[in-house]
C-alpha cells in the first residue's frame, strides 16, 4: 500500500517531467530534465525491486547520456526552432505504436505472479544452486557472473571493442582538425 | 518513522522537480538536477530501510559519483562551451 502510493507520487512527477521535456525549447534544459527523469525512473525501479536495473538506468541515463548530449549540443547549438510543419501524421503514428505496445502487454502474466512461465523454467534451479554452491548472495550477480559467465564475457567484449573503436575514430578526427588548424595558422602568419 | 522520512524526501523531490520545470534560468535547472541526484540517494537509502532490506545502501555511492560527473560536465560545458576542453592542449 505504502509502496504503491510512493510509486504513484514518483510516476506523477515522471509524467510532469516528460511533458516539460516536450514543451521545452531550450535544448540545454532538455538535457538537465532528461537527467532528472533518469534519477526518478531509477527510484521507480528500486521500488519494484530491480536494483541492478536502477543502477544501470542511473549510470547510463543520468551519467553517460548527459555527457554525450552535452557534447552534441556543443556541436549543434542549443536552441530548437518550433516546427513549421503540421505534426498530425507523426502524432497518429506515435499513438498507434503506443497502443500496439500496450495491447501487446495484455497476454503477459501479471507483475510479480510466481506461477508465470518465466519463473518455472530455470529460475528455481538457479535459486537452489546459488544457495548450494556458495555463490554470491545476490542471485542476479550469481546468474550474470557464474551461470552465464561466458555470455557476460562475450557481452563485455563486444561493448569494450565498440568503445575502443569509437575512441579511435574520434581521436583521429581531433588530431586531423588540430593539424589543419596549425597549418592554417602558419599560412596566415 | 521511515514513512515520515520517505514523505519528507518525496515533498523535497516535488519542490525540486517543480523548480526544474518552472526554473527561469539555466542555473536553476542545473541546481535542481544536482539536487534530484542527492534526493535519489536519500530515497534509495530510506526505501531500503522501509522495506526492511538495506543491503543496497552502497549503491548510493555510485549515484553520488554519477551526480558529480554529470554536474562537472555541465559546468565545464558552461565555462568553455566544450566538454573535451583541455587547458594544456590549447596552450
Amino acid at each position: 500500500m505504502t509502496i504503491s502510493l510512493i510509486q504513484m507520487a514518483l510516476l506523477t512527477m515522471l509524467a510532469a517531467v516528460t511533458v516539460a521535456i516536450i514543451r521545452q525549447r531550450n535544448l540545454f534544459g532538455v538535457v538537465i530534465l532528461a537527467g532528472i527523469y533518469s534519477f526518478l525512473m531509477a527510484s521507480v525501479m528500486i521500488l519494484i525491486d530491480a536494483v541492478d536495473v536502477a543502477m544501470t538506468e542511473a549510470s547510463v541515463g543520468a551519467g553517460i547520456s548527459t555527457v554525450v548530449l552535452l557534447a552534441t549540443i556543443a556541436l549543434t547549438g542549443s536552441k530548437e526552432y518550433p516546427s513549421v510543419r503540421r505534426s498530425l501524421v507523426p502524432l497518429f503514428v506515435a499513438a498507434v505504436t503506443g497502443g500496439a505496445l500496450i495491447w501487446g502487454t495484455f497476454p503477459l502474466p501479471r507483475f510479480g505472479v510466481q506461477e508465470s512461465a518465466i519463473h518455472m523454467h530455470v529460475a528455481p534451479e538457479y535459486l537452489q544452486h546459488s544457495k548450494d554452491h556458495k555463490m554470491p548472495p545476490n542471485v542476479v550477480t550469481a546468474v550474470l557472473g557464474d551461470f552465464r559467465g561466458y555470455d557476460t564475457l562475450g557481452e563485455t567484449t563486444v561493448i569494450f571493442t565498440a568503445g575502443i573503436g569509437v575512441m579511435l575514430l574520434l581521436r583521429g578526427r581531433r588530431r586531423r582538425l588540430k593539424e589543419n588548424g596549425k597549418s592554417a595558422g602558419k599560412g596566415t602568419a | 518513522m521511515f514513512i515520515a522520512g520517505t514523505v519528507a524526501v518525496l515533498v523535497a523531490l516535488l519542490l525540486v522537480v517543480s523548480r526544474a520545470i518552472l526554473g527561469p534560468t539555466v542555473f536553476d535547472r542545473v541546481l535542481a538536477g544536482n539536487s534530484t541526484g542527492t534526493l535519489a540517494i536519500l530515497l534509495l537509502a530510506v526505501l531500503g530501510f522501509l522495506n526492511g532490506r538495506p543491503e543496497w545502501l552502497d549503491i548510493g555511492l555510485t549515484y553520488g559519483l554519477l551526480n558529480l560527473i554529470g554536474t562537472l560536465a555541465v559546468l565545464k560545458f558552461f565555462r568553455y562551451g566544450d566538454i573535451a576542453y583541455d587547458e594544456e592542449e590549447r596552450s
